[in-house]
């Protein structure tokens, strides 16, 4: 392994850069109508100041950009939390079907009755693995899908009166799009301790479970990749107080078809279809967060939703709007092509494959678990779920952190596993290998983190200057927040 | 050892399977999941059975048949998406897996691709925009201008919102989801009726407006700016190839639905939300932003900057909670917009402009039909109808022709029309001829 | 040996005051919370003329990974704030308790200064 610098010619033109004034871009056929009036010039914009390029130009730019990330078709991509798992391409070419990609959201519910079906299937789907009575498809992303599930406890409360439940208890452990979530939606936030197993405090839930309590939110399988095996006591101790329980599904490609959320007492859950169900990340989105409700909070479900109306053999499908609706999120129905992907894949999937997925994502977790924990400390030492957090504690004793650890495996060609999070675990590194990955991926990972494991103790100055192999080394993100550059000036 | 289900997503083989077992100390992958209660476990999951690749071709294109397509018809309908042209160097790129499968560049060294694209994306919609500082984008044009109302709450500790009559009614039931919660208020104003006092925190406008129509930003600027309010607009990316950009107008915050530029239509999502703002105010804004910085060695780089604005650091005081975005559709409007050049964009506003015009002349030569509105207006028009839409969508269909939106709501015997660059004139004139025979018959 | 002046005086709230002598204090953050901080890269003060509360928030500290809220150790008048400390918060991390002082107040209650820690109770804090 070279321990020597070597970057590539950083091509670092922007399209700015590379515009030549006259140059042609795309053209537009001539008008075919007459010549209509134009308003008063006053209104018209005097310049129009985009770069100029060619075709091609553009091409080998965008090209060269691609070449410089890493992704999951080219590199392994342990992030916690993550769940980057192979993206099947049959589902890429499903969602541009022009049946699919060129429907406009406002054509009368007739003439798209596929893309309504596909959408009450998926809620079905949806349904049957959280086992709740009822679900939207609205929210763009997770943290829309907080966002509509806190709103809809709040409408709860307020219908039922109790409009003096202000309060939303969130574990230590939580992901900050909870408590930011819960924020939006006018709440105060309480912080629930874990405790040295990594489940949650019942003695300190049940002391901040009180008529001020709105709900819960909880994660589970935990952010520590835990599993809590007092779930049910938890979701009782807040149901016994008033509140509801709102579940984070982020980590539901652990669990599903292990376990129904519903039966364990969650009131509402969202999940990530960009997580666990395949669809691709897109280098920060699009997602989509749909919700599973219980019977108590259907009727606050954003809208729209999905229903069926009609005799056998005559169904037709609409987009209803629930009687206690908390309102509408966006313009549209949901990210119907992020919807599409998802839809195919859980029919690839089945009953079957999709407890696969959850067996195997389990179990390459903990055999990454079994094989590191002695280069790595492991502040919980149990069978963990789909991911395992590891501390950097003692490389930490070494001069050498976490972010020194996650840099060198850049150099390897393993995207660095998610650094100090959650909150609790000092330099956290928390890996989630997915189902998708071989044996042989995950056995080449564990040499690496036990070669830089050594490097730590023989040569730490080069995990601290890693990466050494990209087109750039550690930026000055110090410069880039005390003078934000954040557009192209000439 | 529990039932294997064979597929090429899940590699590994059954005696991979016990090897890794071996190591854990388990005999089955069931034992693993003890922590789950007994009672839980494991439960029935009634689900069709799993479709093979070649299968789940056949069962979704039988979906996608049960759907009318654009471009199977012809299509007259706009209402915030639009039916533009879009150069195949876009899918081009944003299918390449560099692109499509990577995460959020939270790495910068090995996330440069998506970082760059990004930061240009952020340049081109200031240039558009005439605005100083751009995000990495919303999820939607709506919530984008639902975040401005809040944004221009933090800025100038302000409690309430005006937002004209004009705009769009789906982004003001949007405006109430966000803005209700957090108890600010929100009154509905025509614009000329807007009076800015020290209470309110913006003026929100769409430019153009949902029925077409071309406000006056400068007159609402003015109005805002005299008491110390924010005036936030809503733009159409296309529209802003044509007509005067909002930043000129003095707007503070410019959001806008970006799908016009480069983005399919796609049922409604996903899409990318457009914000901007002055430079002064780039610490309140929400979403991600890639700033321009350089290595120890003085190379150029991009990074997420600001970070501390976002919710997983600063958490329930972040100014927003969004997390995950539309991070590619952005890096697809990037290309767009760098494949159509200055050109192509004015190009593609100019035909809408001229075919909707050529259009509403039309119709409104039409006994029966009536064009209303008076003042400029960009690519759509509201035609009030001899007979109620609901009967005129229908035989329009029967002819082939997605029609206008059904606006009878707020408009007696109302439609929205819009024509874009993609509605031929053959086309056009087909859809008035279908409508003056629809009126013949009643 | 502290990195902590013994002729200042300080906060939990890791700010450190330098009582004047004419009714007026300087007032920072400590090498320990700019170390814990990290670069600095932006400061928000509260407005001269303004009157700030002891314990009340006064600004914020942001640093690349994080953002603190500022503290007021002693009640008064904002007389002065640093310029060059805003347009160059590099300054908070490489002097902290010299050309890093952030405001200067005409205090309101000459009292509250008993509150303050020594240098010694202050590292005393930190140790635990």
């Amino acid at each position: 392994m070279t321990t020597e610098t070597v970057r590539s010619q950083a091509t670092h033109e922007t399209l700015w850069d590379l515009s030549v004034p006259g140059r042609s871009g795309i053209r537009l056929p001539e008008s075919d109508v007459p010549e209509q009036a134009l308003p008063d010039a006053s209104l018209l914009r005097d310049e129009l100041p985009l770069p100029e390029l060619s075709e091609l130009a553009v091409v080998r730019h965008f090209t060269q950009l691609s070449q410089k990330n890493f992704s999951v078709d080219t590199n392994f991509y342990p992030l916690g939390s993550c769940t980057m798992k192979y993206n099947p391409k049959i589902n890429d070419v499903i969602a541009s079907t022009p049946g699919f990609s060129a429907i406009h959201p406002l054509q009368p519910e007739e003439t798209v009755q596929g893309a309504l079906e596909l959408m009450y299937n998926l809620q079905g789907i949806l349904q049957e693995i959280t086992g709740m009575p009822a679900s939207t498809l609205a929210p763009l992303a997770g943290a829309h899908g907080e966002l509509s599930g806190v709103l809809m406890i709040r409408a709860y409360h307020e219908r039922n009166g109790d409009s003096k439940r202000k309060i939303m208890l969130i574990p230590d452990s939580a992901h900050g799009t909870n408590p930011s979530s819960a924020s939006m939606a006018g709440f105060d936030v309480i912080t629930v301790p874990s405790d040295e197993q990594g489940n949650m405090d019942l003695e300190a839930l049940a002391a901040v479970a009180d008529d001020k309590l709105a709900g819960l939110m909880i994660t589970l399988p935990s952010t520590l990749g835990l599993f809590d095996p007092g779930i049910a006591e938890i979701c009782d101790i807040v149901h016994k107080a008033g509140g509801l329980v709102y579940g984070d599904g982020a980590n539901m490609n652990a669990i599903m078809g292990r376990v129904k959320l519903n039966e364990l007492g969650f009131d509402v859950v969202h999940l990530n279809l960009h997580k666990t169900t395949s669809t691709p990340h897109g280098g920060g989105g699009p997602g989509a967060g749909p919700i599973c409700v219980g019977e108590k909070l259907v009727q606050y479900m954003p809208s729209p939703v999905v229903e069926r109306q009609g005799a056998t053999g005559q169904e037709i499908y609409k987009l209803v709007t629930p009687p206690d609706t908390i309102g509408a999120l966006s313009a549209g129905h949901g990210n119907f092509g992020v919807l599409v992907r998802s839809y195919a894949y859980l029919r690839a999937l089945g009953a079957d494959g999709i407890r696969q997925a959850s067996g195997d994502a389990v179990l390459n977790a903990n055999y990454l678990m079994q094989r590191l924990k002695h280069v790595y400390y492991l502040p919980y030492d149990r069978t963990c779920m789909h991911e395992v957090v590891f501390s950097g504690k003692w490389q930490r004793a070494e001069g050498v952190k976490a972010l020194d650890v996650s840099k060198r495996l850049i150099d390897y060609g393993v995207h660095p596993p998610t650094m100090y999070f959650p909150l609790i675990v000092e330099e956290a590194l928390m890996i989630e290998p997915t189902e998708t990955e071989s044996k042989e991926t995950m056995d080449s990972f564990v040499d690496v983190m036990i070669a830089i494991a050594d490097e730590s103790t023989k040569s730490p100055e080069v995990l601290v200057a890693a990466p050494h192999n990209t087109p750039v080394g550690r930026l000055d993100e110090a410069r880039a927040s005390r003078q934000p550059d954040v557009r192209y000036r000439a | 050892m529990t039932d294997v289900f064979p597929h090429s997503y899940f590699p590994h083989t059954d005696s991979q399977r016990s090897e890794m077992l071996a190591v854990i100390g388990v005999n089955d992958v069931d034992d693993l999941f003890a922590d789950i209660p007994q009672q839980f476990r494991n439960p029935d999951l009634d689900l069709p059975p799993a479709l093979t690749e070649l299968e789940l071709g056949r069962e979704l294109s039988g979906l996608s048949k049960k759907n009318a397509a654009p471009g199977d018809y012809a299509c007259f309908l706009g209402a915030g998406v639009y039916r533009h042209f879009i150069p195949s160097v876009v899918s081009a790129m944003i299918s390449r897996g560099e692109f499509l499968t990577s995460y959020t560049p939270y790495q910068p060294e090995v996330s440069q691709g998506t970082l760059q694209a990004t930061y240009e994306f952020q340049s081109l919609i200031c240039e558009l925009t005439g605005m100083e500082a751009a995000n990495a984008g919303m999820y939607d044009g709506a919530s984008a201008m639902a975040e401005a109302a809040l944004m221009a709450c933090r800025v100038t500790d302000r409690g309430s919102v005006l937002v004209l009559d004009t705009v769009n009614p789906r982004y003001r039931a949007v405006l109430n989801t966000y803005l209700l919660p957090q108890g600010i208020n929100i009154t509905t104003v025509a614009a000329n009726d807007v009076a800015v006092d020290d209470s309110i925190a913006c003026v929100l406008a769409q430019y153009p407006n949902f029925y077409g129509g071309i406000e006056a930003l400068g007159t609402l600027a003015d109005a805002a700016h005299a008491n110390g309010a924010l005036l936030a607009v809503s733009a159409n990316p296309v529209a802003l190839g044509m007509f005067k950009a909002p930043g000129d107008y003095g707007a503070d915050i410019v959001t806008g639905e970006t799908q016009p530029v480069g983005v399919s239509m796609s049922f409604g999502g996903p899409f990318v939300g457009y914000f901007t703002a002055k430079t002064e105010y780039i610490r309140q804004m929400p979403g991600r932003i890639v700033g321009r910085t350089v290595d120890h060695e003085d190379r150029i780089g991009y990074v997420l900057t600001l970070q501390t604005r976002e919710q997983h650091i600063r958490r329930e005081r972040a100014t927003s909670n969004i997390c995950t975005s539309e991070a590619l559709i952005a890096t697809g409007t990037a290309v767009c917009l760098a494949a159509l050049g200055p050109g192509g964009l004015k190009q593609m506003a100019s035909l809408s402009y001229q075919k909707a015009h050529y259009a509403a002349g039309a119709i409104n030569a039409l006994p029966g039909y009536e064009v209303s509105g008076d003042g400029p207006w960009f690519h759509e028009f509201v035609v009030t109808c001899p007979q109620s839409p609901r009967d005129i969508t229908k035989k329009l269909l029967e002819q082939g022709i997605i029609g206008g939106l059904d606006i009878s709501d707020s408009v007696p015997n109302g439609m929205l029309f819009c024509a874009t660059e993609m509605n031929t004139k053959t086309e056009i004139d087909s859809l008035v001829d279908a409508l003056g025979k629809i009126a013949k018959v009643a | 040996m502290s990195e902590h002046p013994s002729d200042l005086q300080y906060t939990k709230e890791h700010e450190w005051v330098r009582v004047e002598g004419d009714g007026t204090a300087t007032i920072g953050i400590t090498h320990f919370a700019q170390d814990q901080l990290g670069d600095v890269v932006y400061l928000v003060l509260p407005k001269v003329g303004s009157s700030i509360a002891k314990d009340s928030k006064m600004g914020e500290v942001e640093s690349v990974k994080s953002i603190s809220d500022l503290f007021v150790p002693l009640s008064g008048e904002v007389l002065e704030i640093n310029k060059d400390a805003i347009d160059h918060p590099e300054r908070i991390n490489e002097d902290p308790h010299g050309t890093g002082w952030m405001i200067k107040v005409k205090l309101s209650d000459e009292a509250e200064v008993q509150q303050l820690l020594s240098a010694e109770d202050y590292d005393k804090t930190l140790a635990s």
